[in-house]
Protein backbone atom coordinates (compact mmCIF):
# COMPACT_ATOMS: atom_id res chain seq x y z
CA UNK A 1 0.00 0.00 0.00
CA UNK A 2 1.63 3.13 -1.20
CA UNK A 3 1.28 6.92 -0.25
CA UNK A 4 -0.45 8.67 -2.98
CA UNK A 5 -3.42 10.95 -4.06
CA UNK A 6 -5.93 9.45 -1.62
CA UNK A 7 -4.05 11.11 1.17
CA UNK A 8 -4.27 14.48 -0.49
CA UNK A 9 -8.54 13.35 -0.99
CA UNK A 10 -8.98 12.56 2.83
CA UNK A 11 -7.09 16.20 3.53
CA UNK A 12 -9.85 17.69 0.97
CA UNK A 13 -12.81 16.07 2.26
CA UNK A 14 -11.46 16.56 6.00
CA UNK A 15 -11.49 20.56 5.59
CA UNK A 16 -14.52 20.19 3.75
CA UNK A 17 -16.56 18.49 6.81
CA UNK A 18 -15.05 20.50 9.36
CA UNK A 19 -16.40 23.66 7.54
CA UNK A 20 -19.43 21.86 6.97
CA UNK A 21 -19.60 21.02 10.59
CA UNK A 22 -18.92 24.68 11.92
CA UNK A 23 -21.50 25.98 9.68
CA UNK A 24 -24.50 23.79 9.98
CA UNK A 25 -23.70 21.21 12.64
CA UNK A 26 -22.41 22.25 15.54
CA UNK A 27 -24.07 25.50 16.03
CA UNK A 28 -27.72 24.49 16.06
CA UNK A 29 -27.19 21.61 17.95
CA UNK A 30 -24.81 23.65 20.57
CA UNK A 31 -27.75 26.34 20.91
CA UNK A 32 -30.38 23.39 20.92
CA UNK A 33 -28.54 22.28 23.84
CA UNK A 34 -27.54 25.45 25.83
CA UNK A 35 -31.01 26.34 25.35
CA UNK A 36 -32.42 23.42 26.84
CA UNK A 37 -29.66 23.69 29.88
CA UNK A 38 -30.65 27.23 30.25
CA UNK A 39 -34.87 26.36 30.62
CA UNK A 40 -34.27 23.38 32.89
CA UNK A 41 -32.25 25.84 35.21
CA UNK A 42 -34.61 28.39 34.82
CA UNK A 43 -37.10 25.95 35.55
CA UNK A 44 -35.31 24.78 38.67
CA UNK A 45 -34.76 28.10 39.92
CA UNK A 46 -38.94 29.21 39.31
CA UNK A 47 -40.02 25.64 41.60
CA UNK A 48 -37.73 26.60 44.25
CA UNK A 49 -38.62 30.40 44.37
CA UNK A 50 -42.34 28.65 43.98
CA UNK A 51 -41.47 26.44 46.86
CA UNK A 52 -40.73 28.98 49.04
CA UNK A 53 -43.55 31.49 48.34
CA UNK A 54 -45.63 28.21 49.31
CA UNK A 55 -44.08 27.81 52.45
CA UNK A 56 -44.32 31.25 53.66
CA UNK A 57 -48.15 31.42 52.12
CA UNK A 58 -48.51 28.71 54.68
CA UNK A 59 -46.80 30.20 57.77
CA UNK A 60 -48.72 33.25 57.34
CA UNK A 61 -51.92 31.00 56.94
CA UNK A 62 -51.02 29.70 60.16
CA UNK A 63 -50.50 33.01 61.83
CA UNK A 64 -53.80 34.03 60.43
CA UNK A 65 -55.72 30.65 61.77
CA UNK A 66 -53.85 31.17 65.08
CA UNK A 67 -54.91 34.94 65.07
CA UNK A 68 -58.72 33.82 64.56
CA UNK A 69 -58.34 31.68 67.05
CA UNK A 70 -57.66 33.73 69.70
CA UNK A 71 -60.12 36.25 68.93
CA UNK A 72 -63.03 33.92 68.61
CA UNK A 73 -62.23 32.77 71.80
CA UNK A 74 -62.23 36.12 72.99
CA UNK A 75 -65.30 36.95 71.54
CA UNK A 76 -66.61 34.37 73.50
CA UNK A 77 -65.33 35.32 76.72
CA UNK A 78 -67.16 38.41 76.53
CA UNK A 79 -70.47 36.84 75.67
CA UNK A 80 -69.95 34.29 78.20
CA UNK A 81 -69.52 37.11 80.51
CA UNK A 82 -71.93 39.60 79.27
CA UNK A 83 -74.49 36.12 79.59
CA UNK A 84 -73.21 35.91 83.58
CA UNK A 85 -74.17 39.62 83.69
CA UNK A 86 -77.77 39.73 82.41
CA UNK A 87 -78.65 36.84 84.15
CA UNK A 88 -77.41 38.34 87.62
CA UNK A 89 -79.35 41.62 86.78
CA UNK A 90 -82.73 39.94 86.00
CA UNK A 91 -82.64 37.66 88.62
CA UNK A 92 -81.99 40.73 90.96
CA UNK A 93 -84.67 42.83 89.87
CA UNK A 94 -87.03 40.23 89.79
CA UNK A 95 -85.97 39.56 93.68
CA UNK A 96 -86.81 43.13 94.29
CA UNK A 97 -90.27 43.03 92.41
CA UNK A 98 -91.24 40.21 94.52
CA UNK A 99 -90.28 42.05 97.63
CA UNK A 100 -92.01 44.84 96.65
CA UNK A 101 -95.02 42.82 95.89
CA UNK A 102 -94.96 40.79 98.59
CA UNK A 103 -94.62 44.27 101.29
CA UNK A 104 -97.40 45.80 99.20
CA UNK A 105 -99.49 42.66 99.67
CA UNK A 106 -98.64 43.07 103.51
CA UNK A 107 -99.35 46.71 103.54
CA UNK A 108 -102.93 46.49 102.04
CA UNK A 109 -103.73 44.00 104.68
CA UNK A 110 -102.30 46.00 107.67
CA UNK A 111 -104.39 48.54 106.21
CA UNK A 112 -107.99 46.13 106.08
CA UNK A 113 -107.50 44.88 109.19
CA UNK A 114 -106.94 48.41 110.98
CA UNK A 115 -109.88 49.11 108.99
CA UNK A 116 -112.35 45.90 110.13
CA UNK A 117 -110.71 46.09 113.69
CA UNK A 118 -111.93 50.65 113.63
CA UNK A 119 -114.95 49.52 111.89
CA UNK A 120 -115.08 46.57 115.13
CA UNK A 121 -114.68 48.84 117.83
CA UNK A 122 -116.93 51.25 116.49
CA UNK A 123 -119.93 48.97 116.39
CA UNK A 124 -118.90 47.20 119.66
CA UNK A 125 -119.14 50.68 121.30
CA UNK A 126 -122.50 51.49 119.88
CA UNK A 127 -123.39 48.63 121.06
CA UNK A 128 -122.31 49.07 124.34
CA UNK A 129 -123.55 52.47 124.45
CA UNK A 130 -127.06 51.08 123.39
CA UNK A 131 -126.60 48.39 126.38
CA UNK A 132 -125.51 50.71 128.74
CA UNK A 133 -128.38 53.05 127.72
CA UNK A 134 -131.10 50.87 128.50
CA UNK A 135 -129.64 49.89 131.65
CA UNK A 136 -129.19 53.59 132.72
CA UNK A 137 -132.65 54.62 130.78
CA UNK A 138 -134.03 52.48 133.73
CA UNK A 139 -132.01 53.72 137.16
CA UNK A 140 -130.15 57.27 136.37
CA UNK A 141 -129.23 59.80 134.62
CA UNK A 142 -127.13 58.99 131.71
CA UNK A 143 -125.16 62.25 131.53
CA UNK A 144 -123.92 61.47 134.81
CA UNK A 145 -122.80 57.73 133.96
CA UNK A 146 -121.09 58.73 130.58
CA UNK A 147 -117.71 59.00 131.67
CA UNK A 148 -117.73 55.18 133.38
CA UNK A 149 -119.19 53.82 129.55
CA UNK A 150 -116.35 56.01 127.81
CA UNK A 151 -113.75 53.98 130.13
CA UNK A 152 -115.34 51.01 128.98
CA UNK A 153 -115.29 51.90 125.22
CA UNK A 154 -111.50 52.60 125.41
CA UNK A 155 -110.84 49.28 127.31
CA UNK A 156 -112.34 47.24 124.26
CA UNK B 1 -12.49 -19.83 1.55
CA UNK B 2 -9.07 -19.52 1.57
CA UNK B 3 -8.79 -23.03 0.98
CA UNK B 4 -9.92 -23.12 -2.96
CA UNK B 5 -6.92 -24.06 -5.16
CA UNK B 6 -6.44 -21.23 -7.32
CA UNK B 7 -5.87 -18.79 -4.44
CA UNK B 8 -2.80 -19.07 -1.92
CA UNK B 9 -3.21 -18.19 1.72
CA UNK B 10 -0.57 -15.45 0.80
CA UNK B 11 -2.67 -14.17 -2.04
CA UNK B 12 -5.52 -14.32 -0.11
CA UNK B 13 -4.46 -11.86 2.62
CA UNK B 14 -2.99 -9.88 0.01
CA UNK B 15 -5.86 -9.52 -1.77
CA UNK B 16 -7.60 -8.42 1.35
CA UNK B 17 -4.89 -5.51 2.31
CA UNK B 18 -5.00 -4.05 -0.81
CA UNK B 19 -7.58 -1.72 -2.25
CA UNK B 20 -8.82 -0.93 -5.70
CA UNK B 21 -7.27 1.96 -7.17
CA UNK B 22 -7.69 4.01 -10.16
CA UNK B 23 -4.69 5.43 -11.94
CA UNK B 24 -0.84 4.99 -11.57
CA UNK B 25 1.94 6.07 -9.37
CA UNK B 26 1.50 8.59 -6.78
CA UNK B 27 -1.82 9.85 -8.87
CA UNK B 28 -3.78 6.70 -7.93
CA UNK B 29 -6.35 6.88 -5.88
CA UNK B 30 -7.78 3.90 -3.44
CA UNK B 31 -11.41 4.31 -4.76
CA UNK B 32 -12.75 1.58 -1.35
CA UNK B 33 -11.30 3.60 1.09
CA UNK B 34 -11.83 7.24 -0.17
CA UNK B 35 -15.34 6.19 -1.05
CA UNK B 36 -16.48 4.62 2.48
CA UNK B 37 -14.29 7.65 3.84
CA UNK B 38 -16.36 9.84 2.16
CA UNK B 39 -19.65 8.51 2.12
CA UNK B 40 -19.41 8.04 5.93
CA UNK B 41 -18.17 11.40 6.22
CA UNK B 42 -21.73 12.58 4.82
CA UNK B 43 -23.43 10.06 6.78
CA UNK B 44 -22.33 12.00 9.89
CA UNK B 45 -22.79 15.54 8.67
CA UNK B 46 -26.08 15.17 7.08
CA UNK B 47 -27.24 12.77 10.11
CA UNK B 48 -26.21 14.95 12.78
CA UNK B 49 -27.41 18.72 10.42
CA UNK B 50 -30.96 17.27 9.87
CA UNK B 51 -30.65 16.67 13.80
CA UNK B 52 -29.38 20.12 14.33
CA UNK B 53 -32.48 21.43 12.03
CA UNK B 54 -34.67 19.57 13.79
CA UNK B 55 -33.90 20.31 17.02
CA UNK B 56 -36.16 20.90 19.90
CA UNK B 57 -35.48 22.57 23.03
CA UNK B 58 -38.33 21.07 24.64
CA UNK B 59 -38.01 17.34 25.15
CA UNK B 60 -35.66 15.54 22.76
CA UNK B 61 -36.32 12.39 20.67
CA UNK B 62 -34.00 9.29 21.00
CA UNK B 63 -31.62 10.04 18.06
CA UNK B 64 -31.58 13.60 19.12
CA UNK B 65 -30.80 12.23 22.88
CA UNK B 66 -28.00 10.26 21.35
CA UNK B 67 -26.45 13.14 19.22
CA UNK B 68 -26.62 15.54 22.04
CA UNK B 69 -24.72 13.28 24.44
CA UNK B 70 -22.38 12.90 21.55
CA UNK B 71 -21.94 16.51 20.87
CA UNK B 72 -21.96 17.45 25.17
CA UNK B 73 -19.39 14.83 25.49
CA UNK B 74 -17.10 16.59 22.56
CA UNK B 75 -17.96 19.86 24.07
CA UNK B 76 -17.20 18.74 27.44
CA UNK B 77 -13.83 17.36 25.80
CA UNK B 78 -12.69 20.67 24.04
CA UNK B 79 -14.00 23.07 27.56
CA UNK B 80 -11.40 21.01 29.71
CA UNK B 81 -8.49 20.81 27.20
CA UNK B 82 -8.84 23.65 24.71
CA UNK B 83 -8.98 27.05 27.17
CA UNK B 84 -8.84 29.75 24.60
CA UNK B 85 -12.38 30.98 23.51
CA UNK B 86 -12.16 29.69 19.71
CA UNK B 87 -14.93 28.35 17.46
CA UNK B 88 -13.37 26.25 14.83
CA UNK B 89 -12.20 23.83 17.57
CA UNK B 90 -15.63 22.14 18.77
CA UNK B 91 -16.69 21.14 14.99
CA UNK B 92 -12.92 19.85 14.50
CA UNK B 93 -13.43 17.65 17.13
CA UNK B 94 -16.60 16.69 16.45
CA UNK B 95 -16.00 16.06 12.81
CA UNK B 96 -12.86 14.09 14.20
CA UNK B 97 -14.22 11.76 16.71
CA UNK B 98 -17.61 10.93 14.08
CA UNK B 99 -15.71 10.65 11.41
CA UNK B 100 -12.85 8.14 12.46
CA UNK B 101 -15.52 6.77 14.90
CA UNK B 102 -17.59 5.58 11.82
CA UNK B 103 -14.97 4.64 9.76
CA UNK B 104 -13.62 2.44 12.68
CA UNK B 105 -16.87 0.91 12.75
CA UNK B 106 -16.78 -0.17 9.22
CA UNK B 107 -14.05 -2.90 10.71
CA UNK B 108 -16.85 -4.36 12.18
CA UNK B 109 -17.97 -5.97 8.71
CA UNK B 110 -16.71 -9.52 8.31
CA UNK B 111 -13.92 -9.09 6.08
CA UNK B 112 -14.99 -11.40 3.01
CA UNK B 113 -18.86 -9.69 2.59
CA UNK B 114 -18.42 -6.76 0.92
CA UNK B 115 -15.77 -8.15 -1.49
CA UNK B 116 -17.83 -11.18 -2.61
CA UNK B 117 -20.71 -8.89 -2.93
CA UNK B 118 -18.46 -6.14 -5.03
CA UNK B 119 -16.74 -8.71 -7.13
CA UNK B 120 -20.25 -10.94 -8.08
CA UNK B 121 -21.71 -7.01 -8.97
CA UNK B 122 -18.08 -6.35 -11.09
CA UNK B 123 -18.10 -10.03 -12.77
CA UNK B 124 -21.64 -9.32 -13.74
CA UNK B 125 -20.76 -6.07 -15.28
CA UNK B 126 -17.33 -6.47 -16.43
CA UNK B 127 -16.27 -9.62 -16.79
CA UNK B 128 -13.44 -8.89 -19.40
CA UNK B 129 -11.81 -6.68 -16.16
CA UNK B 130 -10.42 -9.80 -15.15
CA UNK B 131 -6.54 -9.22 -16.04
CA UNK B 132 -5.47 -13.13 -16.21
CA UNK B 133 -6.24 -16.32 -17.27
CA UNK B 134 -9.25 -18.01 -15.00
CA UNK B 135 -10.44 -20.56 -17.34
CA UNK B 136 -10.72 -23.31 -14.62
CA UNK B 137 -11.51 -21.00 -11.52
CA UNK B 138 -14.16 -21.56 -9.84
CA UNK B 139 -17.08 -18.82 -9.56
CA UNK B 140 -16.21 -17.32 -6.47
CA UNK B 141 -12.38 -17.48 -7.22
CA UNK B 142 -13.47 -15.90 -10.54
CA UNK B 143 -15.55 -13.33 -8.01
CA UNK B 144 -12.27 -12.64 -6.06
CA UNK B 145 -10.29 -12.02 -9.06
CA UNK B 146 -12.33 -9.33 -10.21
CA UNK B 147 -10.87 -5.67 -9.75
CA UNK B 148 -13.89 -4.53 -7.36
CA UNK B 149 -13.73 -7.24 -5.33
CA UNK B 150 -10.44 -5.38 -3.42
CA UNK B 151 -12.76 -2.28 -2.14
CA UNK B 152 -11.86 -1.87 0.76
CA UNK B 153 -14.64 -0.83 3.22
CA UNK B 154 -12.77 0.08 6.23
CA UNK B 155 -11.18 3.31 5.45
CA UNK B 156 -9.00 3.77 8.59
CA UNK B 157 -6.86 0.63 7.87
CA UNK B 158 -5.79 2.25 4.93
CA UNK B 159 -2.71 4.66 5.39
CA UNK B 160 -3.64 7.51 2.87
CA UNK B 161 -6.44 8.07 4.78
CA UNK B 162 -4.82 8.03 8.58
CA UNK B 163 -1.98 10.41 7.18
CA UNK B 164 -4.44 12.20 5.28
CA UNK B 165 -6.24 13.03 8.48
CA UNK B 166 -3.28 13.72 10.09
CA UNK B 167 -2.16 15.91 7.41
CA UNK B 168 -5.42 18.24 7.85
CA UNK B 169 -4.26 18.58 11.78
CA UNK B 170 -0.96 19.36 10.36
CA UNK B 171 -2.38 21.98 8.71
CA UNK B 172 -4.76 23.25 11.20
CA UNK B 173 -1.82 23.13 14.09
CA UNK B 174 0.14 25.62 11.56
CA UNK B 175 -2.88 28.01 11.01
CA UNK B 176 -3.73 28.16 14.81
CA UNK B 177 -0.17 28.56 15.91
CA UNK B 178 0.07 31.36 13.06
CA UNK B 179 -3.61 32.68 14.11
CA UNK B 180 -2.70 32.94 17.68
CA UNK B 181 1.04 34.28 17.80
CA UNK B 182 1.55 35.60 14.30
CA UNK B 183 4.15 34.27 11.94
CA UNK B 184 6.82 36.09 13.79
CA UNK B 185 5.50 34.60 17.02
CA UNK B 186 5.78 30.93 15.41
CA UNK B 187 8.81 31.43 14.04
CA UNK B 188 10.06 32.80 17.04
CA UNK B 189 8.82 29.71 19.06
CA UNK B 190 10.41 27.83 16.70
CA UNK B 191 13.71 29.53 16.95
CA UNK B 192 14.03 30.09 20.52
CA UNK B 193 12.41 26.92 22.30
CA UNK B 194 13.95 25.38 24.13
CA UNK B 195 16.75 27.05 24.58
CA UNK B 196 16.62 30.99 24.33
CA UNK B 197 19.87 31.62 22.92
CA UNK B 198 20.47 33.02 19.59
CA UNK B 199 23.74 30.68 18.80
CA UNK B 200 21.48 27.91 19.14
CA UNK B 201 18.36 28.88 17.10
CA UNK B 202 19.70 26.09 14.29
CA UNK B 203 19.82 23.05 16.97
CA UNK B 204 16.06 24.51 18.19
CA UNK B 205 14.68 24.68 14.68
CA UNK B 206 15.40 21.17 14.06
CA UNK B 207 14.02 20.27 17.28
CA UNK B 208 10.97 22.18 17.14
CA UNK B 209 10.20 21.59 13.84
CA UNK B 210 11.03 17.00 14.33
CA UNK B 211 8.28 17.98 17.37
CA UNK B 212 6.05 19.60 14.97
CA UNK B 213 6.27 16.74 12.21
CA UNK B 214 6.13 14.24 14.87
CA UNK B 215 3.02 15.20 16.17
CA UNK B 216 0.56 14.72 12.49
CA UNK B 217 2.56 11.60 12.21
CA UNK B 218 2.60 10.00 15.07
CA UNK B 219 -0.99 10.65 15.29
CA UNK B 220 -1.71 9.00 11.73
CA UNK B 221 0.48 6.47 12.32
CA UNK B 222 -1.46 5.30 16.00
CA UNK B 223 -4.47 5.53 14.17
CA UNK B 224 -3.41 3.10 11.15
CA UNK B 225 -1.28 1.11 12.93
CA UNK B 226 -4.00 -0.03 15.88
CA UNK B 227 -6.73 -0.62 12.95
CA UNK B 228 -4.44 -2.36 10.13
CA UNK B 229 -3.07 -4.86 13.06
CA UNK B 230 -6.79 -5.54 14.09
CA UNK B 231 -7.57 -5.90 10.19
CA UNK B 232 -4.77 -8.38 10.49
CA UNK B 233 -6.50 -10.22 12.60
CA UNK B 234 -9.43 -10.57 11.79
CA UNK B 235 -7.76 -11.91 8.05
CA UNK B 236 -6.16 -14.38 9.84
CA UNK B 237 -8.49 -15.53 11.98
CA UNK B 238 -11.05 -15.92 8.61
CA UNK B 239 -8.43 -18.38 7.23
CA UNK B 240 -9.35 -21.19 9.59
CA UNK B 241 -12.23 -22.43 8.73
CA UNK B 242 -15.49 -23.04 10.84
CA UNK B 243 -13.22 -22.16 13.92
CA UNK B 244 -13.39 -19.01 12.91
CA UNK B 245 -16.93 -18.09 14.58
CA UNK B 246 -16.33 -17.73 18.03
CA UNK B 247 -12.77 -16.40 17.64
CA UNK B 248 -14.18 -13.42 14.75
CA UNK B 249 -17.24 -12.82 17.48
CA UNK B 250 -14.40 -11.79 20.44
CA UNK B 251 -12.02 -10.43 18.52
CA UNK B 252 -15.27 -7.99 17.53
CA UNK B 253 -16.14 -7.10 20.53
CA UNK B 254 -12.56 -6.82 21.73
CA UNK B 255 -12.24 -4.29 18.41
CA UNK B 256 -15.26 -2.54 19.77
CA UNK B 257 -13.28 -0.99 22.73
CA UNK B 258 -10.34 -0.08 20.23
CA UNK B 259 -12.39 1.46 17.67
CA UNK B 260 -14.45 3.62 20.33
CA UNK B 261 -10.99 4.31 21.89
CA UNK B 262 -9.22 5.01 18.84
CA UNK B 263 -11.32 7.43 17.84
CA UNK B 264 -11.80 9.42 21.29
CA UNK B 265 -7.60 9.32 21.10
CA UNK B 266 -7.19 11.60 17.74
CA UNK B 267 -9.71 13.65 18.76
CA UNK B 268 -8.37 14.04 22.48
CA UNK B 269 -4.74 14.37 20.82
CA UNK B 270 -6.42 17.13 18.17
CA UNK B 271 -7.33 19.08 20.56
CA UNK B 272 -4.58 18.96 22.84
CA UNK B 273 -1.93 19.88 19.90
CA UNK B 274 -4.03 22.49 18.37
CA UNK B 275 -4.26 24.01 22.39
CA UNK B 276 -0.90 23.55 22.34
CA UNK B 277 -0.53 25.70 19.18
CA UNK B 278 -3.23 28.54 20.51
CA UNK B 279 -1.40 29.07 23.72
CA UNK B 280 1.94 30.34 24.97
CA UNK B 281 4.09 27.88 26.75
Amino acid sequence: MDINATLLGQTIAFMFFVWFSLKYVWPPLNNAIEERQKKISDGLAASERATKDLESARAQADEELKAAKIQAAELIDQAKKRAGKLVEEETQRGHAEREKIIASGYAEVEAERTRVREELRKQVAILAIAGAEKIIEREIDAQKQSDIVEKLVAEL
Amino acid sequence: MAAESNISIQGYINHHLSDMTVGTGFWAVNVGAISVSLILGFVFVLSFMFVGRKATTGVPGKFQCFVEMIVEFVATSVRETFHVKDKLIAPIALTIFMWVFLMNLMKLVPVDWLPTVFGAVGLMFTPDAIQYDTTNYSILEKIMAHPWSYLTIAPTTDLNITMGLALGVFLFIVGYSIAYKGVGGFIKELSFTPFNHWALVPFNLVLELVTLIAKPVSLGLRLFGNLYAGEVIFILIALVGLGQLPLHFAWAVFHILVIVLQAFLFMMLTIVYLSMAAEDH
